[in-house]
């Protein structure tokens, strides 16, 4: 699109606006192939991929802001919408699902007042269903996933569950 | 003396990082040099944390279920003082879950540190690698992997020497060999466990492979959802550059090749090898038509030959101790060893490592310690989302790719989900349903839309509301979208629904005919009753949502049926087990 430019600034305050991508998109945007990697580096930064990130991409990259968004909604690790402090992974692997994962969905859902793929209100949870996280033997289990990293917790029931996110919820 | 604490993703979910971090405080605390090290997952999930101490003549003592409160005792006694605490070590019938195994891939998990190069050399690491530059042709290789008979160990079992041959065989210099560590199976993680537990050996075996194709890099392609993985991957490919495994000019050979990661985005159709490929390409992970196969044109067009984690993790082992020693475990035609991660309703869940050939009752009762709670075996499912339903009386078939292919399931990456009497096998045709109609790429019409509708009557069945006719539908349904679909996603998609309509059609009949979920756990089936036991403590009354129990004080309650919205709240908090689900 850089033939198109104009004579504002906008070009150059969108540059500012995703310095942090820069040196991804200094290594990756000429690189074929390398599109996933460029929105999963976009992700971790800015915690979902803005319209405006998918314009800003494929501006520099020189793909389609239509295939940017056919890959972003392909995969289920993409989203276009921000996220809470917190995001709330949970496991709907088969083992979770034969030991209870819906019990743990609803205590969860009603315990936060919100739904799956959904943020409560203060902005500190996030609910997202998983696939399966691969720590089956501990079935049902979830991922709480924020800035401090990630951390795992196992054998849930519906209190326990619970508890853990009362206690994140002080933290936070 | 040295203590190690085993720190794969189960590990580390029940804590292990807080008992190797009260190990470390406490040892300082005592004046006491002693080292706390880290491995990977040795298998046995259901006793994490798990803490070795090995005494000076390398003599181990392994601690289970180590929360942080166990630590101090066993600083002061066994670290300190030179005595085993006997009441935290494990059980001598908790032993034999891994002695009853016969460990080829999970040889080093649980054993040695995952991040740290010198540990995997010292058991023998990268010598199959540097016999194979020094000594072999990439013909003898592939031979030698012929003679072991390993099969594709991520689902489809094809000869890994076969693949790797047709690769070799395709003219042009610029080929690829690719790992597929996108371990998409709902109830599978061997994979994670060799790569948190084991990361040399994958590259090794990748290596080895990429010797005999003639690669010119291989590429891992591994799940966002497994960051530990990831992690360790990297530790174990800088160590490997650095040693001079990785890289230009390999050992001396003149030979150069080197290794890296992409972490996939999470689809499960990517498990289909041209869908994996245009993944890798930064494209939508659609699958496309073979022939040409991957091994003539593959990534970028050029030859390429995926395997996956498990499958290369095998082959150092192979070319190390002979493809004649691997093919002595197992059966003729399905050779070696194979990995199961055993979950579902089972005593001890974890990872099995086992001769192909033993039979599903050895597997789950004689290693798995048999059913939870010990309630009634119903069925074991394998195979994952592609896999079906084994029935209890099928219980001692041999797991072989044959026989097991032979039931209507497949042995596929490894899974066993076993299930219980209280396990309803419509809705777990519902479940599976569900999962693929959503990880449907959405290419074929049959896939996209006959997976949909197979889910809506399977939903509307467990809803009550089945009729008359709709077994057969879901039969046309399946059989159709087994023969229009073009990848093995669309193809397998209906098993799990034909699997349990042969040896469950009875409880198909039941939901549909009776209205009743045998195993009592579709919600619309299933009312909650009162029965004289109740003592009258009104527990159930307030802690109902809804307000759908009445009573008074010391008399017995009642539940108003049309209020109630079947949350079992009220069951969960009675204390004189009075609440029925009927």
């Amino acid at each position: 699109m850089s033939d198109k430019a104009c004579n504002c600034d906008c070009a150059k305050e969108r540059a500012a606006q995703f310095a942090d991508l820069a040196p991804t998109l200094e290594q990756y945007a000429k690189v074929p192939g390398s599109l996933i990697t460029i929105l999963q580096k976009a992700q971790e930064i800015y915690g979902y991929l803005s319209v405006d990130a998918i314009n800003y991409i494929s501006e520099v990259t020189g793909i389609k802001p239509a295939k940017i968004y056919g890959v972003a909604t392909f995969y289920a690790q993409f989203r276009l919408q921000p996220i809470g402090k917190y995001l709330i992974m949970l496991c709907k692997g088969t083992a979770c699902h034969v030991n209870g994962a819906d019990m743990i969905e609803e205590s969860i859902c009603e315990h936060l007042n919100i739904q799956d793929g959904e943020t409560t209100e203060d902005g500190i949870f996030t609910l997202n269903n998983v696939a399966c996280l691969g720590c089956c033997s501990l079935a049902p289990v979830m991922m709480v996933k924020s800035a401090d990293g990630d951390e795992t917790y196992g054998n849930l029931t519906k209190d326990s569950v619970k508890k853990v996110l009362d206690e994140i919820r002080e933290r936070a | 003396m040295r203590v190690v604490v085993g720190q794969g993703s189960c590990g580390v979910a029940t804590g292990a990082r807080k008992t190797a971090a009260e190990l470390e405080k406490q040892i300082a605390a005592k004046g006491l040099d002693i080292p706390v090290s880290v491995t990977g997952c040795v298998g046995t999930c259901y006793l994490e944390p798990i803490v070795d101490v090995y005494d000076d003549n390398d003599e181990l003592t392994r601690y289970v279920k180590v929360q942080p409160d166990k630590v101090e005792r066993i600083v002061e006694e066994h670290l300190a003082g030179g005595k085993p605490v006997v009441e935290d070590a494990i059980s001598e019938e908790d032993k034999q879950f891994v002695l009853k195994q016969q460990r080829v891939v999970l040889r080093n998990c649980g054993v040695i540190n995952p991040e740290d190069i010198e540990d995997y050399i010292a058991v023998d690491g990268y010598k199959a690698i540097e016999k194979v530059l020094k000594e072999m042709k990439p013909e003898d290789v592939i031979e030698e992997i012929k003679v072991s008979g390993l099969r594709g160990r991520g689902g489809a079992g094809f000869p890994t020497w076969f693949k790797w041959n047709a690769a070799k065989a395709s003219p042009g210099k610029e080929k690829y060999i690719v790992c597929n560590a996108d371990e998409g199976d709902p109830g599978a993680f061997m994979d994670r466990s060799v790569l948190e537990g084991d990361p040399h050996s994958l590259l090794e075996g990748m290596i080895i492979g990429g010797y005999a194709m003639g690669a010119i890099e291989g590429i891992i392609y591994c799940r966002a959802e497994y960051p530990l993985a990831i992690k360790r991957l990297e530790i174990a490919m800088a160590q490997a550059r650095e040693k001079g495994f990785l890289g230009k000019n390999i050992f001396g050979s003149g030979w150069d090749f080197d290794i890296r990661i992409k972490a996939g985005a999470g689809a499960f159709v990517c498990g289909e090898e041209t869908a994996l490929i245009a993944s890798l390409e930064g494209e939508r992970g659609m699958p496309r038509l073979k022939p040409p196969f991957p091994a003539a044109k593959g990534y970028w067009q050029k030859p390429t030959n995926i395997n996956n984690v498990e499958t290369f993790a095998n082959v150092p082992w192979i070319i190390y101790n002979g493809g004649a020693a691997f093919a002595q475990f197992g059966t003729e035609k399905s050779a070696g060893t194979k990995v199961f991660a055993l979950a579902g309703k089972i005593k001890k869940g974890g990872l099995v490592e086992v001769p192909m050939g033993m039979t599903i009752r050895e597997v789950i009762f004689g290693i798995g310690g048999g059913i939870k709670n010990d309630k009634e075996f119903k069925a074991v499912q394998m195979g994952g989302p592609s896999g079906g339903c084994v029935p209890a009386s099928l219980v001692d078939t041999p797991v072989t790719y044959e026989d097991i292919t032979k039931t209507g399931a497949i042995v596929g990456s490894g899974g066993m989900i076993v299930m219980d009497e209280d396990t309803c096998m419509v809705d777990m045709a519902r479940y599976f349903l569900n999962f693929t109609r959503d990880e449907s790429c959405g290419k074929c019409n049959y896939c996209r839309i006959g997976t949909k509708r197979m889910l809506e009557i399977l939903e509307r069945i467990t809803r009550g509301e089945g009729k008359d006719g709709d077994i057969e539908l879901l039969e046309e349904l399946a059989n159709k979208i087994k023969d229009g679909s073009m990848c093995g996603l669309g193809q397998t998609a209906p098993n799990p629904v034909l699997t349990t309509i042969r040896y469950f059609r009875n409880e198909y009949e039941d939901h549909i005919y009776n209205k009743k979920c045998t195993a009592k756990s579709c919600k619309a089936l299933i009312t909650y009753n009162i029965t004289d036991a109740c003592k009258g403590c009104t527990l159930c009354a307030r802690n109902c949502p809804v307000d759908a129990i009445s009573g008074n004080v010391k008399e017995v309650h009642v539940i108003d049926h049309d209020k109630c919205i079947k949350c079992g709240k009220c069951m969960d908090h009675c204390k004189f087990g009075a609440i029925v689900k009927e």
